[in-house]
């Protein structure tokens, strides 16, 4: 798998974060299952209710359906399963969190399933630290960081290393 | 401008220019001593040369410069053009493109002058009658000048002052403006350039010297020079001299000559003028517009229809004209001529002329035929396979053409037309055509056909379509890599077209392409599988049937069905795209086909015919083979395309196991 990096166009690259001068950083936070997790405030598009989604056959168990967004196919991707979590039925406040990502040399739409949407907030690297190699049960390199807000533990998921084994399409 | 990175357009411009440097060049090899041709090739170079500098790409500059100055000795008369000076100069072309796209290999280079200085040296030893005049270059005691510049001149930026300056330091020069070619105040545009100059030149300036100063004007600007007779420099005595050097443009007008294809300052302004450039990629931000404006429309028009309101009745027909209005010239929009795909072969066929050392004349009929962008993209790559066969396998060997009593030179016909929908392209040569005893041995030895088995002569050279297919005994660096027509096949059929051969045994093979216009929006006819929905492409759909309860029982255990008296191998889209959702009671069967190899889809249910705006695939799902894109339905809800060729191929591969275990 080539090089991958999620931007915002302005050519920051995932893995690390783009702290601002500041040490700050502005994000959108969403529940999924018991997780809160947060995505540049940037890259999310737009926030809409949930979308009559079309399964794709054969596709990877990642991204297995697309949505008609105004006249787009989108692909959907639910965090769930790359975070251990079960697969769980929309609820009243479920959503569809659109963001523009730049996979290899090319800008698509994604839609990521929440099940709750907060609000945008800005995170302190001070407060943010690495994922401890023990104690976690997810994959080490699907989290960029995890930040502390409050009582809450917030995580900075790693898209472009999420979506990589499902790009290319068969599989899974 | 909406490039804003002056290097990316930099970029593009350079791959233009070296695109015309290309065609000059390949002009040039079959008339070696055009003068404009050379001169041509030259202001190609040495705008490369200078806005390359420019632009911070030194490599390039300086690597451009070597050449322009070999160039620039043809250009003089002190090197004559050959074919493997044309040939290295082309290959110079190729590592500049490199140069820009900075992917090159800096040993390239030093290779490619060395190679450069050795075809410019060579024929240098032997005299020989210069692309100008001679006698110009005669020495003169001098030249009686009148030049008047193009109008437009200072308003395209040449600096005036400064060509009066070159021309003042060619010798000692007497310069007179004349006023009588101005207009009067009211009519004067304060751009224009109309002053007409008289200079009186004296000193042994060959006439050569004096186009160079003017060089890049020199097409649209009027300058008539008279030498000056050495023993009576006086402006009188030009008249009854006997006239050696005619002025250059009058000449090249009166003679009746076309115009010869020159590019440069001119070509470029006619451009600028009349065409806009757009970024590709907003003519597809353009054509998803477009296609949500159509679904969005059918969808008010379902609404209207529903209603009983006469006004939004005619609103929504009005919306429905508009819409297919927008739609049609969105399409034209995106539509280009096929001259730009063609003009790529010529170089092709050039080097697989040096190559192979046959003799090849490439004829191209039909350029202005206009195909979709991407079509024209994605012909690319099987044309040139096609060319190749056609070049390599297909032309015989100069020597054995004449023993044929053939013309020495084999000729390659590269033609398109538009019939319907449809953009037709042929590829013919006059060449040996395709042996069937060959193809004949070739396939009994492979197995693909048993021996002895009749087949008719348009069976026969249909197996040449078959994957593994290859005649070439020998396999060659040109064709015969491995990859076979059927590649070529599967990737014209990914197109939605056709391919077709025609081949006469000594006289020559055609193949004909059918290539749909456009690939944004298709007829499909949308069938049911389960919940799910799925678009089928109407031009592949042979006929719809009844999959009969008894048929199905009796099928189960093969995936074959008898279909006026031929098998034809079925899918069962339920089982191939797992659905869990209970099947109906009358399953339909619907047969598509490319080609001669057919496939029947067993289907829940056919909704109807569709028209579909074609969307591509996010890069999650394009790799999964069997879809080719996706649609938004009247509803808003999405449908898979399939993707006809890949499920032929794989009822192809069910077929040959049944027959393997039968």
């Amino acid at each position: 798998m080539s090089a991958l990096s999620v931007s915002t166009g302005s050519g920051q690259s995932s893995t690390a974060v783009a702290w601002n001068r500041h040490g700050e950083l502005e994000v959108l936070t969403f529940d999924l299952g018991s997780e809160r997790f947060a995505i540049e405030a940037t890259l999310v598009r737009e926030i809409v209710e949930p979308l009559p989604e079309t399964r794709v056959p054969c596709a990877p168990a990642l991204v297995d359906t697309v949505v008609n967004h105004r006249g787009r196919i989108v692909p959907v991707a639910d965090l769930r399963a790359p975070f251990a979590m079960v697969a769980a039925p929309p609820t009243a406040e479920s959503c569809l969190v659109v963001v523009e990502l730049a996979l290899d040399d090319e800008t698509l739409l994604l839609g990521l399933r929440a099940d709750r949407v907060h609000e945008v907030v800005t995170l302190a690297e001070a407060s943010s630290e690495d994922a401890p190699s023990v104690g976690v049960r997810w994959h080490r390199a699907f989290v960029r960081r995890l930040v502390r807000s409050g009582d809450d533990v917030i995580v900075l998921p790693d898209l472009a290393a999420i979506l990589a084994p499902a790009l290319g399409g068969a599989g899974a | 401008m909406s490039i804003e990175d002056p290097t990316v357009a930099f970029r593009v411009e350079a791959c233009e220019l070296l695109d015309q440097v290309e065609q000059a060049l390949l002009d040039l090899t079959h008339r070696l001593d055009d003068a404009a041709l050379i001169d041509s090739v030259f202001r190609g170079l040495h705008t490369l040369k200078g806005s390359g500098a420019m632009f911070g790409f030194d490599a390039l500059a300086a690597f451009t410069h070597h050449i322009e100055s070999a160039f620039d000795r043809v250009r003089k008369g002190r090197a004559r053009a050959t074919l493997e000076l044309v040939a290295t100069v082309l290959t110079a072309r190729d590592h500049m493109r490199a140069l820009v796209e900075g992917d090159a290999v800096p040993q390239d280079g030093g290779a490619i002058l060395a190679r450069l200085a050795a075809a410019v040296d060579a024929p240098a030893i032997a005299p020989t009658a210069p692309p100008r005049p001679a006698a110009a270059d005669a020495a003169t005691a001098g030249w009686q000048l009148s030049f008047r510049l193009p109008r437009q001149a200072l308003a395209h930026g040449t600096n005036a002052l400064a060509l009066l300056d070159e021309l003042r330091a060619l010798g000692d020069c007497t310069l007179v403006a004349r006023r009588d070619t101005i207009p009067p105040l009211d009519q004067l545009a304060e751009r224009d350039c109309l002053v007409t100059w008289d200079a009186t030149l004296r000193g042994d300036v060959p006439r050569a010297a004096i186009d160079d100063v003017f060089l890049f004007v020199l097409d649209d600007m009027e300058l008539s020079a008279t030498p000056l007779a050495p023993a009576d420099p006086t402006p009188a005595a030009t008249a009854a001299a006997p006239a050696p050097a005619p002025a250059r443009e009058p000449d090249r007008s009166a003679s009746g000559q076309p115009a010869p294809d020159t590019f440069g300052e001119r070509r470029a302004r006619v451009v600028q003028g009349e065409l806009v450039r757009v970024p590709a990629a907003r003519l597809d931000t353009l054509m998803d517009r477009v296609g949500e404006l159509v679904i969005a429309q059918s969808r008010l028009s379902q609404l209207a229809g529903d209603r009983h309101d006469l006004q939004l009745r005619s609103v929504a027909e009005e919306v429905e004209r508009l819409a297919a209005e927008l739609r049609d010239t969105m399409m034209v929009l995106r539509m280009v001529p096929v001259s730009n795909l063609f003009g790529r072969f010529r170089r092709l066929v050039h080097d697989l002329a040096r190559e192979t050392g046959k003799a090849i004349a490439l004829e191209t009929v039909g350029e202005s035929t206009e195909i979709d962008k991407t079509v024209g993209e994605r012909l690319f790559d099987p044309l040139v396979h096609i060319l190749r066969n056609a070049c390599d396998h297909g032309l015989e060997t100069p020597d054995e053409r004449v023993t044929l009593g053939k013309g020495a030179t084999g000729t390659v016909r590269l033609a398109a037309h538009q019939a319907g929908g449809a953009a037709v392209i042929t590829v013919s040569d006059d060449g040996r055509g395709v042996n069937r005893a060959r193809v004949r041995a070739k396939t009994e030895a492979s197995g693909l056909v048993a021996p002895g088995e009749v087949l008719t002569d348009a069976e026969l050279l249909a197996l040449i379509f078959h994957p593994g297919f290859s005649t070439a005994a020998a396999v060659t660096n040109l064709s015969g890599r491995g990859v076979g027509m059927d590649v070529v096949k599967r990737e014209i059929e990914r197109l939605r077209g056709t391919i077709e051969l025609v081949s006469t045994e000594g006289a020559g093979t055609t193949i004909t392409l059918r290539i749909p216009l456009t690939l944004a929006i298709i007829d499909g006819l949308l069938v049911r599988v389960g919940t799910a929905r799925f678009v089928i492409p109407l031009a592949a759909v042979e006929e719809c049937l009844e999959l009969s309860a008894e048929e199905d029982r009796r099928s189960l255990g093969r995936s074959l069905i008898t279909l006026r008296d031929r098998l034809v191998p079925f899918l069962r889209l339920r089982e191939l795209f797992a659905s869990d959702a209970p099947p109906d009671a009358f399953q339909k069967i619907v047969v598509v086909a490319t080609g001669r190899e057919r496939v029947g889809l067993v289907v829940d249910q056919i909704v109807g015919s569709h028209q579909t705006v074609v969307k591509a695939l996010s890069p999650f799902h394009r790799g999964i083979g069997s879809f080719s894109g996706a649609t938004v339905l009247g509803d808003g809800g999405v449908a898979l395309i399939l993707d006809v060729a890949q499920l032929v191929a794989r009822g192809q591969q069910i077929e040959a196991a049944m027959e393997q275990a039968a």
